[in-house]
């Protein structure tokens, strides 16, 4: 398994030259490889959704998608969200509405909700917290989760 | 001239966030050392057996692996000692770091692999065999205790609380109510699973270990002293903590190999948890069943109440020793007056992971067991579930109030409170007449719908003191060092707001430096909700000092009098009009740089008591044995609020977790020991769908007279009655007094009982 394979990773508009053995993850080759340490690791088989990245427009579990395969894709991680010192409105409504505690789950949550309301920005409340729901968090109790991105919603649609 | 600003009391935005937000924490897996080397833990597979041989041959011949280790090369460290509530007869079933003769649950660490990365380590973990003789393990804490080695059996000791004539109390009573209950086995489960980073500075002769939690101070000496470094020579480091809940934190084999490893090598090691190793290994904790017996009057008044208890503490006793049982035993009673009470407490090992503190320990189920009771009295004499408890309350003149108990070191005096009108409170928020009809409404047109409600007395504010440190800097800005800790529940902010206020500055000038053990030489930590109390106490302290110590050195240089001056905003300003320039903190930190600075103390010996009332109404669907939460209702009375938003936060995630342990939470093994709940597939926490939208109503009626600020933490209040009152609104919607007497209510667990007609 020690054979590795040349890839280059488009990570927040920047090319990360690696060399990765196939089976490595991208949660792994993200944090460790190319050393954007913001997106973090809950479980490892694709629960918790704290490693979700965006994909080419899709939020995805990066500890279920091999660095391989994500060769020629453009990948977005937390780094990525705000605009030099301004927060993205994703940011901002969750530190207005105290959408976070310990701040371990916060980044999967952000781009999990950024990569929906990207694609679909009238998302109905019941199917937002359809979506919310695929992701764990253990500080909050959700629902100061649930108002920052609705709060986010409506500055995005702007 | 601006008035000076309040910051106690005002929801101001957290000083934690925009990093967190942004991606720059620096969680334990982001520290990384040039070099290091991973360590994977190999873990006995077998819950009880005697361990004959390990052959790590193969992994030691394949490329990358630098060594393996078992019990010989770790044997110099001693067993894990206790940290809180420690009892002689419990030291002989302490934990070493690695099993050397028996193993006794699946999970405990028999070998490590240090390797170049976690892959080969992991990789060379795989091929390690182990000899293991199976032996028949025990896992019922209610069966006769089994063998736990030649000479001792799993029991380690039993503790016994009370106070007045039990006896005679039942036998004058008019009537006598029992119950068995019990609550599942369930756990903290952070979202960021464990790590530790070993790391020898070879130019300071420094032994280092990251990725601390909780305790630092506590670790750093007790570990210290495990592997024969002094208090110079081994420093701790907490990055931020991703939850923490208890059970981040505690020593743990692992951090003790990583650091032993660090100082034989001369290498950095880095251990991080995997999900499943998490779940097998780090403390689960609740594990209980009681048989409570309560006497009674005619009208329903408690006589006296003995309750007979079971703790299932796993395999070992670890660093929490007796605290769970000894809480739960001594915090039972709870807010009602309770004239002879007996607990007898059997602390039981079985064949499971060991166990550790979990969010109100000892509470979450001596107030399920104490709530259900109520419940049950209430229906033996026919009056409903509020008017037993209003009965039993005790009234706001009989504060404070000695229980007569013991815990944690101290006595139990609650120290305010006014529990009735915190009743009152809560129903009327609740709608509670309203509520009642609606339920009846339409429980009339066939639906199973209910309301439970249930009260009690938390705890925090723990002793015995606290330090923090507060410097105005050449920059203008303010440090504050203290020994607490930080789990992510905004220990930076509250601080900053008790120390900007009092000094009269900006909050978020104010930079908090905790759980650093080289930058303050004493500490006890965030546990039992104590930060807010304690080190609250003592920067208010810390800032009055530093205050009055800089309006005197103002004083000099400004040619007036300290009481003629006021800091207003990082100010120095002259007060009732008189003449002459104000003078700017950052030009009399420059002024006399390292001056700027106090440090002071807050010691106590009692710990505060909040206390609460939580609502709940809910429907069950009978065919899929689902629960849903239509309406929850939390009322907390926390003395005074530093940041109501913090506190609501607080209160509402503490919610979650109870919901967790009330409905779906359970660690499972089968027979043979073996884990059933390994991957977050089959151990169920909540999500977005299954926490309500809940109403919280924080006041503030009872101030603790025990620190000037009032103050009582909140961090547990959220998290101690959910399966108390869960389970009084699933007996009320079934119209069946007493179905629920065990905890987590399953959908098949109900389902069942809904059959069972």
């Amino acid at each position: 398994m020690s054979e590795k394979t040349d890839v280059t990773l488009t990570i927040n508009g920047k090319d990360y030259a690696i060399a990765v053995e196939p089976r490595r993850t991208l949660a792994d080759a993200i944090r460790e490889d190319c050393g954007q340490t913001g997106t973090h690791i809950g479980c490892e088989h694709g629960v918790c959704g704290a490693c979700t990245v965006i994909v080419d427009d899709a939020p995805v579990r990066s500890c279920l998608m091999f660095a391989v395969q994500a060769e020629g894709k453009a990948i977005r991680t937390v780094e990525g969200l705000a605009d030099g010192d301004k927060l993205h409105p994703m940011q901002q409504a969750f530190m207005d509405n105290h959408g976070l505690q310990c701040g371990f789950c916060t980044p999967g949550f952000l781009m999990l909700a950024v990569g929906v309301l990207e694609r679909e920005p009238n998302i109905s409340d019941e199917a937002l917290i359809d979506v919310l729901s695929s992701n764990l968090c253990r500080c909050t109790g959700y629902q100061n989760i649930i108002k920052s991105v609705r709060a986010a919603a409506q500055e995005m649609r702007k | 001239m601006s008035s000076k600003q309040k910051f106690i009391g005002r929801s101001v935005p957290r000083l934690e966030d925009r990093t967190l937000l942004t991606g720059q924490g620096r969680f334990a897996a982001d520290v990384n050392f040039p070099g290091q080397w991973a360590m994977r833990v190999v873990r006995s597979p077998i819950a009880h057996g005697r361990l004959r041989g390990i052959d790590a041959s193969a992994a030691l011949t394949m490329d990358g692996v630098h060594a393996v280790w078992t019990f010989a090369d770790v044997a110099h460290i001693p067993p894990i000692p206790f940290r809180l509530t420690g009892l002689k007869a419990l030291e002989p079933y302490q934990q070493r770091v690695m099993a050397s003769d028996f193993v006794r649950y699946v999970g405990e660490p028999v070998a490590v692999v240090f390797a170049d990365n976690a892959y080969i380590a992991e990789d060379a973990a795989e091929t390690i065999e182990l000899d293991i003789e199976p032996l028949e393990p025990v896992m019922k804490a209610t069966d006769a205790p089994g063998p736990f080695d030649a000479t001792k059996n799993t029991e380690p000791d039993v503790l016994h609380k009370g106070y007045g004539d039990v006896d005679a109390a039942f036998k004058a009573a008019d009537s006598i109510v029992t119950l068995e209950l019990s609550v599942g086995r369930h756990s903290g489960v952070p979202l960021e699973t464990r790590g530790a980073i070993g790391y020898y500075n070879e130019a300071l002769g420094r032994l280092e270990m990251h990725g601390a939690a909780k305790v630092p101070h506590w670790n750093r000496d007790t570990m210290g002293r495990m592997l024969g470094r002094t208090r110079d020579d081994f420093q701790l480091f907490e990055g931020h903590v991703g939850g923490g809940f208890g059970i981040r934190g505690e020593i743990y084999p692992e951090d003790l190999i990583v650091c032993a490893a660090a100082l034989h090598f001369r290498k950095p090691i880095k251990w991080i948890e995997d999900r499943r190793e998490h779940l097998i290994t780090a403390n689960h904790s609740r594990q209980q069943t009681h048989r409570i017996r309560a006497a009674i009057d005619a009208q329903g008044r408690i006589l006296a109440i003995d309750d007979e208890f079971f703790h299932d503490n796993g395999a070992y006793m670890r660093t929490h020793a007796a605290t769970v049982p000894d809480l739960a035993a001594a915090m039972l009673p709870g807010p009602y007056r309770v004239p002879a009470y007996r607990a007898t407490a059997h602390i039981r090992l079985t064949n499971k992971t060991p166990c550790g503190t979990y969010r109100a320990p000892g509470r979450y189920e001596s107030t399920f067991v104490r709530e259900r009771l109520l419940d049950a009295i209430a229906a033996n004499v026919g009056v409903d579930k509020v008017e037993i408890r209003k009965r039993n309350l005790l009234p706001k003149n009989a504060m404070p109030y000695a229980l007569g108990l013991e815990t944690l070191g101290t006595h139990i005096v609650y120290d305010s409170g006014d529990y009735g009108l915190l009743l009152d409170k809560a129903l009327e928020r609740a709608g509670w007449p309203k509520l009642q009809k609606e339920i009846a409404k339409r429980r009339a047109n066939g639906e199973k719908v209910g309301a439970g409600v249930a009260m009690f007395v938390e705890k925090s504010g723990l002793g015995p003191f606290d330090d923090v440190r507060v410097e105005v800097k050449n920059d203008g800005n303010i440090e504050l060092v203290t020994g607490a800790a930080s789990v992510g529940q905004g220990v930076e902010t509250a601080m900053a707001q008790i120390c900007a206020e009092t000094l009269g500055v900006d909050y978020t000038t104010v930079n908090v430096i905790h759980g650093q053990t080289d930058r303050i030489g004493r500490g006890l930590g965030a546990f039992a909700s104590r930060v807010t109390v304690m080190t609250g106490e003592a920067t208010k302290r810390a800032s009055t000092k530093l205050r009055a110590h800089i309006l005197n050195l103002a004083a000099e240089l400004m040619q007036a009098e300290p009481t003629q001056l006021d800091i207003v905003d990082g100010e120095i300003v002259r007060t009732g009009g008189a003449p002459g320039p104000s003078m700017k903190l950052i030009d009399l930190a420059k002024a006399k740089p390292g001056e700027l600075i106090a440090e002071d103390t807050f010691e106590s010996t009692h710990m505060v008591y909040p206390y609460g009332v939580h609502v709940a109404a809910v429907r069950v669907d009978a065919e899929t044995g689902g629960v849903a939460i239509e309406k929850y209702v939390m009322a907390y009375d926390v003395g005074k609020a530093v940041n109501p938003m913090l506190v609501e936060g607080q209160i509402a995630g503490g919610l979650a977790q109870g919901i967790g342990g009330a409905l779906f939470e359970e660690f499972l093994y089968d027979e043979g020991g073996e884990p059933l709940s390994v991957t977050f597939a089959d151990y169920l926490m909540p999500t977005a769908h299954e926490v309500p939208e809940s109403s919280i109503l924080i006041t503030e009626d009872a101030p603790s007279p025990l620190n000037s600020l009032g103050l009582k933490g909140a961090g547990e209040g959220g998290t101690n009655p959910v399966g108390a009152v869960i389970a009084s609104a699933i007996d009320d919607a079934l119209q069946r007094p007493g179905a629920i007497l065990s905890l987590p209510v399953t959908p098949q667990r109900l389902r069942a009982i809904c059959k069972k007609t």
